[in-house]
């Protein structure tokens, strides 16, 4: 008896928890009509340009508030992104607030989309953990009006206004073969390829694409001996560089298109005293690499200016808020401090491309600090 | 009869005691709403309360079956794994061709089967069902990594994701919220209201005693881990809706917020007590902060730290209450003390 009156009790304290949350949810619904202002606003800024070209830089150069989703807030490289996020943010007196999940989960990524969208952000600079995951609440923030930018790893195509991608992919094939040759003396011998994961979507690209250019006259003596998986973790990495130098005495080159890897090859190479013999290149942060730059054992590899990265993201977003571009196919766009001043044209599936890798040598590396 | 005569007195005083600490949850509750009305603008706006519900639904359903269990002083630590097994066979069977409406069936089916072992390890086996679902947590990821490998499926229909995203047409209530409550007020009248509560309560509270009266523990405990296997599965397929996604690692780190979210509801961890309004509030309590913080650009460490705080709370609060009240009582009513209990001033000091 005394149960079921406790029950009763129970149930009664949860119906009153289902009004207050009933009344909440029926108390928020008189500002709808708010919800629609972003969207009107970007309208009605987006037509301004059409019409003069002062009133279309005018509202470029108007500050904005955006939301920077990382896929997670540990990770230096989208510390290093942000730097030039709040830079392009600084010029314009515009908000970016940095928020995400501290692992790159998707399941953890989504909620604060949902958040960003609920505060009505102009836009939404995302890395996504999952491209497919993301795609549902980014396509509800779109339809409320928010401007979707994709950087690093792209949400599902549709679910993005534009995504600007780090590097030229095929131009990443070409370099990497490029450094390895440079690096084997005359051009020929045996090299090895340490990845990241054997199923990361970026590395299996450009290494398919290194293969092709390796296939060309320009690099026939140049010998793939093996393709090994680091699995972007530094113990695992550091074993199978080390696994390469045992069982392949003659190896010219290590080519890690990881930043993991490739650290963690320069390090087994110095350690094992074969800097002379064996050179490491591939994809790598200049702050890691500067010793081994300056060492011999890895005197050039390759990335692009992750800040600019973040620079041109921020661009892009307030040109899609202000109206300049919508993201189609074929609209072009200029950034003065980037491209050497060139215009950027917005490709395939809305997707621009930040530029070719960059080189670092000993000629340049003291200059970045990422 | 017998059931009954025996965990009645002891359980007066637990019902009273809960009735307080859901009262307290609802004051949480409330005030927690307050702080995010506060914290951000955007607290009480529209879509804000559906957000700040449907990212915890799949947390939340698999809390119900977990607070039974937890209740009959077991645990089951494998269901964030069984979700993303059943997240990956889910994928697996479409991606072969297989339609959803055989899909489904088939992996709840396996959700069950996966429950049934974990049960028959812990009741039959008698293992400590700590060792053996944290045995079946590896296990269960395992497997959901033979069969999805690292691929992710996302090519699924439409009418399939809207299940896990979309809400009651005209309403902003998302569908999962729906198969919560239905899965509360189930379980909740089951617990409370049915003999088969009765058994599960005297078996947390003891073993022994419940058999000698006539319970069968074994059966109870085997049909709980059914249960909650089957459930995890259920939360595995409205996650792969929800994200449109089926992966292996769907679900990860998930466990330790549906113990979190028991424990917060007032849920005894040694068994014998707890509600599942309790569970309710705790589940909605916990949704409120964490969107409030994020709402206020808390960073993540904060409101893991924050969560934190309030598990700790919630096991702090009750022993105090509970020890000032019998103060308070062998004071008012001047009532000799019992036998083991120490003076008065050292009571209150404790």
């Amino acid at each position: 008896m005394l149960k079921l009156r406790s029950f009763g009790r129970s149930i009664a304290l949860v119906s009153v928890a289902a009004v207050v949350f009933a009344a909440c949810s029926a108390g928020g619904s008189s500002p709808a009509p708010a919800s629609s202002a972003p969207s009107a606003a970007a309208t009605a800024a987006g037509s301004a340009p059409a019409g003069s070209a002062p009133a279309g830089s005018a509202a470029a150069g108007a500050p904005i508030t955006v939301g920077y989703l990382p896929k997670d807030i540990v990770n230096q490289y989208f510390a290093a992104a942000k730097t030039g996020v709040d830079k392009a943010a600084a010029e314009t007196g515009s908000t970016v607030t940095q928020v995400g999940p501290n692992q790159a989960t998707a399941a953890l990524q989504v909620p604060f989309i949902a958040d960003l969208t609920t505060q009505k952000v102009s836009a939404i600079i995302i890395s996504a953990d999952g491209k497919d995951e993301v795609a549902p609440s980014l396509k509800a923030a779109m339809a409320a009006g928010i401007k979707v930018v994709g950087f690093d790893s792209s949400p599902a195509v549709g679910a993005y206004n534009v995504f600007v991608n780090q590097v030229d992919f095929s131009g990443v094939g070409v370099n990497l073969s490029d450094w390895a040759c440079e690096l084997a003396p005359s051009c020929t011998g045996d090299i090895a390829i340490l990845s990241a994961a054997a199923t990361a979507t970026n590395q299996n690209a450009w290494i398919d694409l290194m293969k092709t250019t390796l296939a060309t006259d320009k690099y026939k003596g140049l010998k793939l001996v093996a393709t090994v998986y680091g699995d972007d973790d530094a113990t695992k990495s550091t074993e199978q560089a080390q696994a390469l130098l045992t069982k392949y005495p003659n190896l010219k080159v290590i080519v890690a298109p990881t930043t993991v890897g490739i650290l963690a090859a320069a390090q087994v190479v110095k350690a094992a005293g074969k800097s002379d013999t064996v050179k490491v290149t591939g994809l790598g942060f200049p702050n890691d690499m500067k010793p081994f730059v300056k060492d011999g054992t890895s005197p050039v590899f390759g990335l692009w200016s992750v800040p600019d990265l973040g620079y041109l993201s921020f661009q892009v977003a307030a040109k899609l808020v202000s109206g300049e571009i919508t993201g189609k196919e074929g609209e072009t766009f200029t950034i003065p401090s980037l491209n050497g001043g060139k215009p950027y044209t917005i490709g395939k599936d809305s997707v621009v491309i930040l530029g070719p890798a960059f080189r670092f040598d000993a000629t340049n590396v003291d200059n970045f600090n990422f | 009869m017998t059931t009954a005569v025996a965990p009645a007195s002891g359980e007066r005083r637990w019902a009273r005691l809960l009735a307080r600490w859901e009262t307290l949850l609802l004051v949480a509750l409330i005030g927690l709403i307050v702080l995010g009305t506060y914290l951000s603008p955007f607290f009480l706006t529209p879509g804000n309360f559906s957000n700040l519900i449907a990212a915890l639904m799949e947390v939340a359903i698999m809390a119900l079956p977990m607070t039974l269990i937890i209740v009959a002083g077991e645990i089951d630590l494998s269901v964030e794994s069984m979700a993303g097994l059943a997240s990956a066979i889910l994928g697996f069977l479409w991606a072969a061709g297989v339609p959803l409406w055989v899909d489904i069936p088939l992996v709840l089916v396996v959700g069950a089967l996966g429950g049934l072992l974990n049960g028959l390890l812990v009741a039959r086996g008698g293992l400590p069902s700590l060792v053996v679902t944290l045995g079946t947590l590896a296990l269960f990821r395992g497997l959901a990594l033979i069969v999805l490998g690292p691929r992710g499926i996302s090519d699924f229909p439409a009418a399939f994701t809207e299940l896990g995203f979309g809400h009651v047409p005209g309403t902003l209530i998302p569908w999962p919220f729906v198969i919560f409550l239905a899965l509360a007020l189930l379980l909740g009248i089951v617990l409370h209201r049915t003999w088969i509560g009765r058994q599960v309560y005297a078996i947390g509270k003891n073993t022994g005693a419940a058999r000698f009266s006539g319970v069968r523990v074994t059966r109870v405990k085997v049909s709980l881990f059914v249960l909650s296997g089957l459930i995890a599965a259920l939360a595995g397929i409205i996650l792969t809706s929800r994200l449109s996604s089926a992966r292996a690692d769907a679900g990860s780190g998930m466990t330790l917020t549906v113990v979190t979210v028991v424990l917060l509801g007032g849920v005894n961890i040694f068994g014998g007590s707890g509600t599942i309004p309790g569970v309710v509030l705790a589940v909605l309590a916990v949704a409120v902060m964490q969107n409030a913080l994020r709402l206020a650009h808390v960073t993540v460490e904060v409101q893991s730290i924050a969560l934190g705080l309030l598990l700790i709370l919630s096991v702090v609060i009750p022993t105090f209450a509970h020890q000032a009240k019998s103060a308070i009582d062998r004071v008012r009513g001047g009532r000799p003390p019992p036998a083991d209990s120490v003076p008065h001033g050292e009571r209150a000091l404790s």
